[in-house]
């Protein structure tokens, strides 16, 4: 057994799932071939791995299956790159590596006792549904308050999990407001509106809070100060932030803010941390 | 501790005898540069040169390195797995190295070896090798090793000093490693106390020919956004061209980039030094790039070295004042006037 941190665990892409009707998002369903790399890897809801292809590279993709979810992991990939273009030629049955887990988590700890706010625009809800689903577990549920999640995108054939969104919105352990930008559908029976305003419509206390955060920079961007507005501190408000990365364990340089690694001391910061680095990601 | 003596005409024996058993590598002068070579009937080495003109890093972080390799034929069980490729690590000796080079080796270490991951390469890269060093009787113009806890004959990172004494190398072990090298070799001679003096003199006075001095002393309680937003940066980096040459030769530089590289069905994965000075270091595979402008690459190469590591670490500058940076600087630019303008902001 191998203790290189550089070497990928070899997986089988168990199923491929077309998230968005533009099918620029897929999720991968992956197994361990190896059963001792399965009961190796442990992780958290926030953390995320190097998706490796023979012949291609690797990629930092978060995890989008929670830990309470046993015998496989689930990736959401969104077409961009060299890497990303070729996973989603893949087939099933292909096999890949996976390495990780890698970073450091959302502040379960910390959040436990508290009312905790989910929001999330876009493709960025992937280590979101990992957290979701893991508060939902019937082991955790009771050691969060209210869980309430907005999660938008811009239009209804955009939203990422959307069979399981649906199944949330029923429920009552937890409020979930879906919204989009923008629909012609006449039977859409979500919300309407950016996910800003979303937010300054549903949450409306910061007492006991801790507020998950992630999206696109200009959903951020507004949304920080809706959270303000209703007595946020930076220490209350989390993010999760994205780099170009090789390594993925803070050796090979290159995604650094100021003296922080968001591979190995991220990707989950909170507001304040940020406050402290200099603005350059 | 011991000092012990090698007569120059005996070098050539102590060198040869060390072979017998190790991979032996001295500076041997190529075109108008030296490097490090292996020793061989043909290269005996030259100790006679003020210092490499890339540094030894890449004995131990090649600029090139296959780490994995796999194959594509899907009629082969193991296709698409990646494996670790094997690779010897025969006991290596450096002859000749700076001092400078050898902290910087120590500063690097708490990168590439740190608590949470090893790198397994370049650990054992660096357990696979002795250092012998040569201290620096005329140090150059460019050196600023002794304001950056270094110095013309400083021992860290060394398993061997040696002082040129004339006629003489007195030859200081530092390590058991070093010690044991020395036996090995047949350096059995104890050095006197006359010759111990006159080494003691040298270190002193060669520390005092060091005429370049840059101050350190504030880096570490300046705030990183007041130097971060401070206002020289535009003209530090106004003449630079993002060559990358300063990141190259550096000897504390260690960003490296993977690659995977194909020949029919055979695959390797292989890792390449890399440089904060290229824009696709940091872009991203939307095309957001949160260093896309070259003086933001150049704030980065210097606010790492001298305040992120610093506070990171807890270790110092990631700088020895090799001055080779300086030195080749296409356009001139000088960390010492960086390490001015850092400290006294």
């Amino acid at each position: 057994m191998s203790d290189n941190p550089y070497l990928p665990h070899p997986v089988r892409i168990e199923q491929i799932t077309i998230e968005t009707e533009d099918k620029n998002l897929r999720t991968f369903k992956l197994v361990f071939l190896n059963k001792a790399d399965e009961e190796k890897f442990t992780f958290i809801p926030g953390q995320f791995c190097e998706i490796s292809i023979a012949g291609k590279g690797e990629i930092p993709i978060g995890i989008a299956s929670s830990p309470t979810e046993k015998g496989f992991l689930l990736f959401t990939v969104n077409k961009t790159g060299v890497v990303t273009k070729y996973i989603h030629n893949m087939q099933e049955g292909d096999i890949i590596g996976v390495r990780g887990p890698l970073g450091n988590w959302y502040p379960w700890e910390a959040m436990e006792g508290k009312n905790v706010i989910v929001i999330g625009g876009g493709f960025a809800f992937t280590t979101l549904r990992s957290s979701i689903v893991y508060m939902l577990h019937p082991d955790n549920r009771n050691r969060f308050k209210d869980i309430i999640v907005v999660y938008g995108a811009r239009s209804p054939g955009l939203l990422l999990y959307r069979q399981e969104l649906a199944e949330w919105e029923k429920r009552d352990d937890i409020k979930f407001h879906i919204t989009v930008d923008a629909t012609d559908d006449p039977d859409w029976q979500y919300n309407v509106g950016f996910v800003p305003t979303i937010t300054e419509q549903k949450i409306t206390t910061s007492k006991d809070s801790y507020a998950l955060v992630c999206g696109p920079p200009i959903m951020i961007k507004f949304t920080q100060p809706v959270l303000e507005k209703v007595g946020f501190k930076p220490e209350q408000i989390i993010m999760s932030l994205e780099m170009r990365m090789k390594c993925g364990i803070g050796i090979c340089g290159r995604c650094n803010i100021g003296d922080q690694y968001v591979c190995k001391d991220g990707p989950v910061f909170t507001l304040a941390q940020l406050n402290e680095l200099p603005k350059e990601y | 501790m011991s000092d012990k003596i090698i007569k120059k005409e005996e070098l050539q024996d102590f060198l040869k005898a060390l072979k017998k058993a190790h991979e032996v590598f001295v500076p041997a002068k190529e075109k108008d540069f030296y490097r490090f070579n292996p020793l061989t009937d043909e290269n005996k080495g030259d100790l006679n040169f003020t210092n490499t003109r890339l540094s030894p890093k890449s004995l131990l972080f090649p600029q090139s390195e296959r780490i994995f390799e796999y194959t594509l034929d899907e009629e082969s069980s193991d296709a698409h797995i990646v494996k670790e490729s094997s690779k010897d690590y025969p006991s290596t000796v450096i002859i000749g190295i700076r001092p400078c080079d050898a902290k910087a080796m120590r500063l690097v270490d708490v990168n590439f070896n740190n608590p949470e991951f090893k790198d397994p390469w370049w650990v054992k890269h660096l357990e696979s090798m002795t250092f012998i060093g040569l201290g620096c009787n005329e140090p150059c113009s460019t050196c600023f090793c002794t304001s950056v806890g270094c110095g013309p004959f400083n021992e860290e990172g060394l398993d061997v000093l040696l002082f040129d004494l004339g006629e003489n190398f007195l030859a200081r072990a530092l390590t058991p490693k070093g010690e044991e090298l020395l036996k090995q070799g047949g350096v059995d001679k104890d050095a006197n106390s006359g010759l111990k003096k006159k080494a003691d003199e040298l270190k002193i006075e060669a520390e005092n020919k060091i005429s370049s001095h840059v101050p350190t002393d504030k880096l570490k309680e300046k705030k990183v956004d007041d130097l971060f937003n401070a206002p020289f940066w535009d003209d530090i980096a106004f003449a630079c061209i993002n060559c990358g040459t300063c990141t190259f030769l550096c000897p504390t530089c260690w960003c490296f980039d993977v690659q995977d590289e194909i020949t029919k069905k055979q695959g390797d994965r292989i890792r390449n030094w890399d440089s904060c000075m290229f824009p696709l270091f940091t872009l991203h595979a939307s095309g957001h790039n949160p260093r896309p402008e070259k003086v933001q690459r150049v704030r980065q190469r210097f606010m790492h070295k001298l305040k992120y590591y610093v506070d990171k670490y807890n270790n110092g500058v990631a700088c020895v004042g090799c001055g080779r940076c300086v030195k080749s600087c296409p356009v001139n630019i000088d960390i010492r006037e960086v390490f001015s303008l850092m400290n006294d902001l």
